[in-house]
């Protein structure tokens, strides 16, 4: 049961990473999303989740947030935190995230995405009633009283392509997790047809229909996956997985012949080859043909000797030799064997040495073995790391995978506490740098701006009252306002004429007092009769006044956020580092304890498993030496039959002698001798009568 | 003499005990309870850890590149399946600030929507001339080479260019830029 539930998680497993989450055809309207974007495709979760969270904290401190590009892309960034932690295996952290998503106001896809994530998390996390009840969250009513202003389809949002489709999937595996099988065959009955997914749908088909007391139909349905046609590598295997599972469920209920065929049918270069070849040779045995059971046995024999079906034909090869009385070779097979198996052992030995001495775990960290896909290969290549060809079960196992995704998250932990350490101390290298150079200089450079900023503000005082004046001339017309600096001089030179004038009117002329005269009415005509154009004049300077004022005071500011900048460049840093650099050494005392354990936990799981291989390895040894000495006796009983039996021939032959010579002895005795016998031959012949 | 003998070899028996019982001890279970409670406090130090990188990062940024010198360019893939982009360099002001090689990964993140970002720095407000080119190979395997120029106008605050690489299979590709 446990393992059929793993297989079928496997499957979802077996998804990109993207292709699993809600994270595909995202609409772009903000650049630092995209990049979030960018590091989940490649699924850099830590360096997303890292962008993701600052943009969002940023997004949330800024007073106008509707105006941040992020806003528009905001739901779809809520809906990642949770599905990035996710893949990222922050599981209790997602649960948060995403139980946040389906309690929020956005839409209804989003929402369903949201709790099939969810329920996918719980499945994984074995929890199959979970995620069966977020399942149950998933529904189609869009509410429409909680947003009026908001369309039935912005509402509604768009759901992905497959959605319907893998929410079923999920429910039916987590019926099959909680025994309801009726329940699970009827949901993966219905999704037969579809393409996507056809091959699993048909094993987990097949598997419930077993699970629920129906193995006829449940074998049908495996039969069915088995002669499915397919090119895709994850689909033959499967099919060959699917005829393993026929061939020896037949096998086991005494159906030797008909397990052959299903036997026949698996890849002899697919995964599941080595373990098609000895149950082929034990079909072939069980109809006592072992001159048949050797060939898949001899092919197998020729494999990779660490596999465990390889093992196994390391012993029935012999054994059906001695079956066909071949007992020499099957002895000195069996002598082979246990050589090979002494071998193996202290490889098997090497291998738990190395473990212990830490080789393992230097290995499964190992940068360049990691970069490959093929990592369990490269880590053979290794020197001192243990034999990995024993361990492949395990480490394809779950609880080994999760170790040792974490085991090597917290290295790449180690290493970023550690980067940020030193690179504190360049920032407050940085800091000092710039205290050494900007505090001397600011208040040097603070008094002149001072000079500078009271003379602005003189200037500025002065445009002011200019703009006013200009501003009241308009209402009231003063061209006096507008004379220049000459004219205001004369005039205030007319002014004092004028002034003695009426002091002294007995010590001017007439001549005086209309020249005096003349002069107030043409500096008069001038201003009032270029007083329009003054104006205009005015006004444009005005403006353009204005033009350089705007200047200066952008000037300004920008003086102004650069001294503020000089400040803040070295200003407040000091207790914000030492905080992040006591939240660093905590983190790192913390991961120190929780990695070694981390480790402990993988080195014991290994050694546990070639443990295990090593035992096994001993029980054949022992088999193999019990054959080997009955094979002996057997070969010592057929020659010690054939001694007897020469024994007794060369008896029998020197009876048969003995009797013979006995026999005579009598004749001899009994009959006159020879020569007797002439004498009386030739006395009767002398006795017959002439003719 | 005989006891002592005796002794010694008792010694030399326990002392090869020893050394053989802690090989051939077989190291305990690992249960599914010890995996999941250890998990969990993995899953604390990663949250740990995440967070303080998140606050370090803003620190980072607010350090060493201040809002109003602050530039980023980011660039970001609107092409056919089959045009691969293999490398872009930026200038900005006549001078090379990024140059990169991308890997399959980086490609298909780009493909999938993703936008790298390829420079962060600091500039003068004011004009600054930025050139940007890239080789690629169109579906023939033929390798090309796309250049566009650009403007990038720096005011107060900070500055994000988009520079956007759009086109077919071939080599037909284009380079835009967007102030965002």
């Amino acid at each position: 049961m446990k393992r059929n539930v793993i297989f079928i998680a496997a499957f979802f497993c077996s998804l990109s990473s993207y292709a699993a989450s809600g994270l595909k055809d995202v609409e772009l309207r903000d650049l630092y999303f995209g990049e979030v974007l960018f590091y989940a495709y490649q699924d850099k979760y830590f360096e997303a989740l890292e962008r993701l969270d600052s943009e969002l904290i940023q997004y949330y401190r800024v007073d106008e947030s509707n105006l941040d590009p992020l806003s528009q892309n905001l739901g779809q960034a809520e809906f990642s935190v949770g599905d990035i932690e996710l893949q990222y295996r922050m599981d209790k952290r997602a649960g948060k995230a995403i139980q946040a998503v389906l309690g929020s106001g956005i839409n209804l896809a989003m929402r369903n995405q949201a709790a099939l994530q969810l329920a996918r998390m719980y499945f994984r996390k074995n929890d199959a009633e979970r995620a069966l009840y977020a399942l149950d969250l998933i529904h189609n009513r869009v509410d429409m009283t909680k947003y009026p202003d908001k369309s039935v389809d912005d509402l509604r949002g768009v759901e992905p392509e497959n959605f319907k489709i893998d929410v079923l999937y999920l429910r039916a595996l987590a019926y099959i997790s909680t025994g309801q099988f009726t329940n699970a065959v009827e949901i993966l009955d219905s999704l037969r047809n579809e393409k996507s997914i056809k091959g699993y749908v048909l094993y987990n088909l097949g598997i419930a229909l077993i699970q629920a007391q129906q193995e006829l139909q449940g074998l049908e349905v495996l039969d069915e996956l088995g002669m499915l046609e397919t090119q895709d590598k994850n689909l033959q295997a499967l099919k060959d997985k699917a005829n393993l599972k026929i061939a020896y469920r037949l096998l086991d209920s005494g159906n030797a012949e008909q397990a052959r065929i299903y036997f026949q049918r698996i890849r002899l270069d697919g995964p599941y080859s080595n373990q098609a070849l000895l149950g082929a040779g034990w079909a072939e045995a069980a109809l006592d043909r072992y001159e048949r059971a050797l060939v898949p046995w001899t092919i197998l024999h020729k494999r990779e000797k660490t596999n465990h079906s390889v093992q196994e034909s390391l012993m029935s090869v012999p054994y059906a030799y001695g079956k066909l009385q071949a007992y020499g070779k099957s002895a000195n097979m069996y002598a082979e064997a246990m050589d090979m198996f002494a071998y193996e052992i202290s490889r098997l030995d090497d291998s738990i040495k190395a473990i212990r001495g830490g080789k393992f775990l230097e290995a499964l960290v190992d940068e360049k073995s990691r970069q490959d896909e093929n990592w369990v290969v490269n880590l053979r290549e290794l020197p001192d790391a243990p034999e990995t060809r024993y361990i492949l079960d395990l480490l394809a196992s779950s609880d080994f995978q999760t170790s040792y995704n974490n085991y090597r998250d917290l290295a790449d932990l180690k290493v970023r506490i550690e980067t940020w350490l030193a690179n504190l101390k360049v920032f407050e290298e940085i800091i000092d740098i710039r205290r050494a150079y900007q505090e001397p200089l600011l208040p040097i450079v603070g008094e002149r701006f001072e000079k500078i900023d009271a003379r602005a503000k003189l200037r500025l005082e002065q445009r002011n009252s200019l703009a006013d004046k200009i501003k009241n001339i308009l209402i009231a017309p003063r061209p006096d306002f507008l004379a220049t600096a000459d004219e205001r001089l004369a005039s205030d030179r007319v002014t004092a004429f004028e002034q003695y004038i009426a002091e002294h009117p007995g010590k001017v002329t007439g001549e005086q007092i209309y020249r005096v005269k003349r002069l107030r009415g043409l500096l008069s005509w001038r201003l009032q009769s270029e007083y329009d154009q003054r104006l205009t004049e005015a006004y444009d300077h005005l403006l353009s006044l204005d033009e350089t004022t705007e200047a200066f005071k952008k000037r300004y500011g920008s003086f102004i956020r650069t001294r503020q900048a000089a400040t803040q460049s070295y200003e407040g840093y000091q207790s914000v580092i030492r905080q992040l650099r006591t939240g660093l050494f905590s983190a790192q005392r913390k991961l120190k304890g929780v990695m070694a354990k981390q480790g402990r936990f993988l080195e014991t799981m290994a050694e546990n498993e070639l443990d295990r291989r090593r035992k096994r390895l001993e029980d054949y040894q022992i088999k193999a030496r019990f054959a080997l000495a009955e094979n002996y006796d057997r070969v010592t009983k057929a020659d010690q039959d054939k001694l007897i039996e020469e024994q007794n021939q060369l008896r029998e032959e020197k009876q048969k002698q003995l009797e013979l010579e006995k026999e005579a002895q009598k004749a001899e005795e009994s009959a006159p001798s020879a020569e007797d016998s002439l004498d009386k031959g030739s006395s009767i012949l002398n006795n017959v009568p002439a003719n | 003499m005989k006891k002592k003998y005796i002794n010694k070899i008792s010694l030399v028996i326990v002392l090869i005990a020893l050394s053989v019982v802690p090989f051939l001890a077989k190291a305990a279970e690992v249960t599914q309870e010890q995996i999941k409670g250890l998990d969990e406090q993995v899953q604390d130090i990663k949250e740990d850890v995440l967070d303080l990188t998140t606050e370090l990062s803003l620190l980072e940024e607010k350090l060493l590149f201040p809002s109003n010198t602050q530039v980023s360019l980011f660039v970001s893939l609107d092409s056919g399946k089959k045009f691969v982009l293999d490398a872009m360099q930026i200038k900005l002001d006549d001078k090379v600030v990024a140059k990169h090689l991308y890997t399959f990964k980086e490609l298909e993140a780009l493909r999938l929507g993703g936008v790298q970002r390829i420079y962060t720095g600091n500039i003068n407000t004011g004009d600054h001339s930025m050139i940007a080119s890239f080789l690629g190979r169109d579906a023939s395997g033929e390798q090309f080479k796309g250049v566009a120029d650009f403007t990038v106008n720096k005011a107060v605050g900070p500055k994000f260019v988009e520079i956007k690489i759009t086109g077919g299979d071939s080599a037909d590709q284009t380079i835009s830029f967007q102030d965002w």
